[in-house]
């Protein structure tokens, strides 16, 4: 590869790498919210449903 | 209007009575102006040209008005008066503007220091020049006064105000220096006019968002 | 806003489609540079970067305005992330800035190129924006200031601009010229090309990282909510 090259090489690769580590990032934020609104989902299972009037 | 503007010089003038009755902040820019004139020296090598030294004297004004921001609206915190303040019936803007009229004062007076300090260390300033440093000191002012306001709301506002206020200065300090070492310093100063007319107008207008609650 | 409209699945899609198009447009049909050889290709990628932090600035500081304007919660978190991807954009816009400045004269950088020395300027800037950000509490003051202090983000790009052509003149720094590409049809489509879907680009990430914020706001309310 000629220098030529290098430059244009590391130039849009440094832009490909700067997106895909903001993925990464989005990706981790996406799985800790996954888990929280599992978490969530039980706690919401856990409590009588609205409008369940245990009567008998 | 013409309580808008009595509000501004009593506020001012509040400013000021303060800083004469208790003389912390004048005397300590005065001196630190000084003292970075002399440190200046002894970093300038043999044989820096003279318009090195108008760059320095703009870095020294710059640093000198941060010392004088720092400390605009301590008052108010400490006595919790900005809030009362905020609460009256006046314009807030006013606020800022009274705050920036008094600052300018200060920086004023330390530039009456600064400036023959200067002449008589360095190099001569000319008329252009002298322009140049009125101007940019009413852009330091009036955009200084409402950063700091920002930077009173938050932790670490001793460092933050700097971070926050320099990006903001640097085109003073182009205008400044330019109106200084240029042969056509007309151009510089009237950026510097555009520089105020701009950021004093945001400035004036974004001071009641800043400071509410 | 919602993820929903316009789709961004369509916007993804469509963005995927135009970089694969550029690419080609690029390296395939543009012809290179009698110049500056190979590394002129470049400037496909750094000026619709600089273009697009320039656009998520503007976003930051049009979303801010309407903070300030309507009150609205919603429009803080936009303003923000409107400056946070500009943040990003702009660090790019510095880097790919350097290698190119390398790769046509040699030195990493240097203070005769004002679209470089602008975009430092504004770095420190929205640098500072974070640190604003993240020493107030939270609420709606923060909201506030952070919105006045994007919007003289965007006052100060036209001011720094022309500082920085007035300052050229008396610094006197040793000039690199670079000639502004004498740009055939293939050249100039392929600016276009790369240029819409580096925006259209941004402008996924930005919807994606606006919904993720807001979820992540629901969900702690929603939290609050059923722990009550």
């Amino acid at each position: 590869m000629s220098s030529g090259e290098k430059y244009v090489a590391a130039a849009y690769g440094v832009f490909v790498v700067v997106v895909l580590v903001w993925v990464a990032i989005l990706a981790a934020k996406l799985s800790r919210l996954e888990r929280e609104t599992g978490e969530l989902a039980q706690l919401a299972r856990g409590r009588p449903a609205v409008g369940d009037h245990a009567d008998g | 209007m013409s309580t808008y503007l009595a509000d501004v010089a009593a506020l001012a003038h509040k400013d000021l009575k303060l800083e004469l009755r208790a003389r912390d902040t004048l005397p300590a820019m005065l001196l630190f102006v000084l003292s970075t004139l002399v440190v200046f020296h002894f970093a300038l090598p043999a044989d820096a040209g003279k318009d090195a030294a108008y760059g320095l004297l703009w870095v020294a004004l710059v640093f000198t008005a941060l010392l004088g921001l720092a400390r605009a609206w301590v008052a108010e915190r400490e006595a919790g008066a900005l809030d009362g303040l905020v609460l009256a019936p006046s314009d807030r803007s006013a606020i800022w503007l009274g705050k920036s009229l008094a600052t300018l004062a200060f920086l004023v007076a330390a530039e009456l220091v600064a400036l023959p300090a200067f002449v008589v260390f360095f190099a001569p300033l000319d008329a252009a020049a002298l322009a140049g440093v009125v101007l940019a000191s009413v852009g330091i002012c009036t955009v200084g006064s409402l950063v700091s306001a920002m930077a009173a709301a938050a932790r670490g506002r001793e460092v933050l105000l700097p971070l926050l206020f320099l990006p903001l200065a640097i085109p003073l300090v182009v205008g400044g220096v330019g109106a200084s070492i240029s042969e056509e310093p007309g151009t510089y100063l009237a950026f510097l006019g555009l520089y105020d007319a701009v950021f004093a107008i945001l400035s004036w207008a974004a001071f009641e968002y800043v400071v509410t609650e | 806003m919602s993820i929903a409209k316009p789709s961004l699945t369509a916007l993804a899609s469509i963005a995927a489609a135009l970089v694969t198009l550029s690419a080609v447009l690029i390296f395939v049909i543009a012809p290179e540079d009698a110049d500056q050889g190979f590394s002129q290709k470049i400037f496909y990628v750094h000026v619709p970067i600089a273009l697009t932090a320039y656009a998520c600035f503007g976003l930051g500081a049009w979303k801010a305005y309407r903070v300030l304007a309507t009150r609205g919660e919603r429009y803080d978190l936009e303003s923000y992330t409107g400056v946070h991807l500009g943040t990003i954009f702009g660090v790019l816009t510095l880097v790919t800035g350097a290698i190119w400045a390398k790769a046509s004269w040699g030195v990493w950088w240097t203070w005769s190129s004002n679209q470089l020395v602008l975009f430092l300027v504004l770095f420190l800037f929205y640098c500072a924006y974070f640190m604003l950000r993240f020493s107030v509490e939270p609420g709606p003051r923060r909201e506030r200031i952070s919105a006045v202090y994007a919007l003289f983000g965007v006052a100060l790009i036209p001011v720094s601009f022309f500082a920085i052509r007035l300052a050229n003149d008396f610094i006197h720094p040793t000039v690199f010229t670079r000639e502004g590409p004498q740009m055939t049809g293939e050249m100039f489509f392929a600016f276009c090309g790369s240029w819409a879907s580096i925006t259209l680009l941004a402008y996924v990430m930005y919807r994606v990282e606006v919904a993720g914020k807001r979820i992540d706001a629901n969900l702690r309310e929603l939290r609050e909510a059923l722990q009550t």
